[in-house]
């Protein structure tokens, strides 16, 4: 068998989160983990009738060989019924598909759970990396809080795998040739022409980057006492994001979108700096997979001491204003 | 109205939690209970019935469970909040049953239960706290046949058509569908009450069905394991994070640190 059947049979799918037609992040990310998988890539650009058309340049450079730019007609394309519509006319063009990446998002996990239905598909969610051994996939996951590691293998015809933020570095190549495009149009089923959008408005977006997608992340929580002016300073001297714990949104100090936790966002960035966080169960099953753990907090026993790689046993009112004064200072 | 709440047992996550040889993770233990999520879905479909009537004749909550014994503890808690009936599915063929396994089993439940009186909505909690997979409502849903509206945190049913208003990561969306429907809630809207010494009371009288997979037609092999296209091949308890640093201190202990996030590469 020839090295090119060798990299088609078996191939990857990649589902391209964008919003309105800007690729996002994790996207880039997913398509970097196909590539280094070594096989065919097929990047899934799902939009409705008129929208944005695939970003090929863009999708080719981080990793698809081929890009099918699916439109979704009869029904609202973002629903996660007609998503699966449009991946289900992408595996039926191309059936060599053995395994579909797709975010770890909430949109994303649905997305897999309806398409596993349809197609006897095996998920695995909140991956952080894929192997291929004995001949079959097999999805790495970290699991109950961060405390256990855990390789999961499909069984099934087709591995669906939802991958978390950060399992790899989205990295583009240059000179890449032009991947092939194939264009496909998508009949909404009847499970996404069911549902009917009444209205849809965007929320406001922040200047920081997204909170699950950013490299670093700063969290406050009861500690702040009210006032995020100071974790969202040193947010802005790191380029992160700007997370909470449920009690910091539950009292109003910033809104509910910025909840890390098992509830809240999950967030896996390459640091996580936690000012006034205790660092509850329900909490760390929201950021346990970080890289790096940096807390600081005045009480010597607080449980995310006990997971943190660097900790400081400090008045946050104290060591936060330093710390963004001193990063200022290095940064020149 | 009748709405069927979907409630899952899961062990206690104040507690420490771990997976057997097999995957799989330990069940059974006393601490044991209804997943904190599922209380709120319970609570939303009280009120969902309640603006329908509910507790009058006629209007019907049934809280479901996949599980092993134990889980009929998570029914008794639902039906102390105020559910009217209870549904427990029980089969040792279940054990090991992945979140779209488990979906199938629950769906043949919600089918039976809707055969024998019509059902408008099902709902379902925003993810279970053991797996925290959230797949399982939009599997039901696909499973069902019947629209998703998932994440919901404001829900009105009226004239065959269920309403929702959900965030999404980056919207605000107001999506209907006509009934019968699979909702899932958040955690933010629907605050569950707490069952007095009544609701209590009463739920010891309440009715809870068993059913095993023979009473919902399904084979052993579309569940358990064999019904599973994943298995979980290896699991290790995660070694301590290495070469961890604890400093007492305020401002003095900030360069330090500072030298840390540089090394990282994080300035
Ligand atoms: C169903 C359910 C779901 C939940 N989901 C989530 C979730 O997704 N995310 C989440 O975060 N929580 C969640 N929670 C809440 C969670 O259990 C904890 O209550 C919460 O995470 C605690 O937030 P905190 O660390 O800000 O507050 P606390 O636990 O009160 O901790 C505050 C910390 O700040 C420290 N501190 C105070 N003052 C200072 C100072 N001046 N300098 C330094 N340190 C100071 C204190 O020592 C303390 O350790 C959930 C709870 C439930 C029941
Ligand atoms: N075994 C089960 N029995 C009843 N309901 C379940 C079961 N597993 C999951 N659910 C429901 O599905 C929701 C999401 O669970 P999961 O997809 O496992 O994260 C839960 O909050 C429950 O409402």
């Amino acid at each position: 068998m020839s090295e090119q059947d060798d990299r088609t049979r078996g191939a990857v799918a990649v589902l391209v989160d964008h919003l309105d037609g800007v690729v996002k992040p994790t996207a880039r990310e997913l398509l970097t983990l196909a590539r280094g998988l070594d096989r065919q890539v097929h990047a899934v650009w799902v939009r409705a009738e008129g929208g944005p058309a695939a970003p090929t340049a863009e999708l080719a450079a981080h990793g698809a060989d081929i890009v099918h730019d699916v439109e979704v007609t009869g029904a609202d394309a973002q629903l996660t019924a007609s998503v699966v519509d449009a991946l289900q006319t992408v595996l039926a063009a191309v059936d060599t598909v053995g395994l579909l990446l797709v975010p770890s998002t909430f949109e994303g996990r649905e997305v897999a759970a309806r398409l596993a239905v349809r197609t006897g598909a095996g998920v695995v969610t909140g991956a952080s990396g894929v192997t291929f051994e004995d001949g079959r996939w097999s999805a790495h996951k970290t699991v109950l809080a961060g405390a256990w590691d855990t390789a999961c293998a499909v069984t099934g015809p087709l591995a669906v795998v939802a991958v978390a933020p950060h399992a790899v570095q989205a990295l583009a190549q240059d000179g890449v040739a032009e991947p092939s495009v194939v264009r496909h149009t998508a009949a909404a089923s009847s499970a996404a022409r069911a549902v009917t959008v009444v209205s849809r408005t965007r929320r406001p977006t922040s200047e920081r980057p997204p909170l699950a997608e950013a490299e670093v992340v700063v969290v406050g929580g009861r500690g702040v006492e009210g006032d995020f002016s100071g974790v969202e300073e040193l947010a802005d001297v790191l380029g992160g994001a700007v997370g909470a714990t449920r009690v910091a949104t539950d009292e109003g100090w910033i809104g509910h979108e910025a909840q890390v936790g098992q509830t809240g966002v999950t967030i896996s960035p390459r640091l996580y700096l936690g000012l006034g966080v205790s660092g509850a169960v329900h909490h760390k099953g929201g950021m346990a997979a970080s890289a790096t753990v940096v807390a600081v907090n005045s009480d010597p026993d607080a449980p995310i001491f006990e997971f943190a790689d660097y900790g400081v046993v400090g008045d946050l009112t104290e060591v936060l204003p330093a710390l963004t004064a001193e990063l200022r200072r290095r940064k020149g | 109205m009748r709405v069927v709440v979907c409630v899952k047992h899961v062990p206690d996550i104040q507690q420490p939690r771990s997976l057997r040889a097999d995957g799989l993770l330990v069940r059974g233990g006393d601490d044991d209970t209804l997943n904190e999520l599922d209380e709120d879905a319970v609570e939303a479909g009280l009120r969902t019935a309640e603006a329908a009537g509910f507790p009058a004749e006629g209007h019907d909550v049934t809280v479901l469970t996949v599980g092993p014994s134990a889980a009929v503890e998570s029914l008794r808690r639902g039906l102390a909040m105020g559910a009217s009936t209870a549904v427990h599915v029980h089969d040792d063929a279940v054990a090991g049953s992945d979140a779209i396994a488990t979906a199938r089993v629950l769906a043949a439940a919600v089918a039976k239960l809707h055969a024998e009186q019509p059902v408008d909505v099902v709902v379902a909690g925003m993810a279970a706290l053991d797996g925290l997979t959230s797949l399982v409502p939009a599997a039901l849903a696909e499973l069902l046949g019947w629209p998703q509206l998932t994440l919901a945190d404001r829900i009105e049913v009226a004239d065959g058509v269920v309403s929702v208003r959900r965030e999404t990561s980056t919207d605000v969306e107001e999506l209907t569908a006509p009934t019968p429907a699979v909702l899932s809630v958040t955690d933010q809207a629907f605050r569950a009450r707490f069952p007095n010494f009544k609701g209590i009371m009463a739920a010891r009288k309440k009715p809870v069905t068993t059913w095993t997979l023979s009473d919902l037609d399904l084979a052993g092999t579309a569940v358990g394991a064999a019904g599973s296209a994943t298995r979980v091949v290896n699991a290790a308890e995660r070694p301590e994070r290495p070469d961890r640093v604890l400093v007492t201190g305020d401002a003095e202990t900030v360069p330090a640190l500072v030298d840390y996030l540089s090394q990282k590469g994080f300035v």
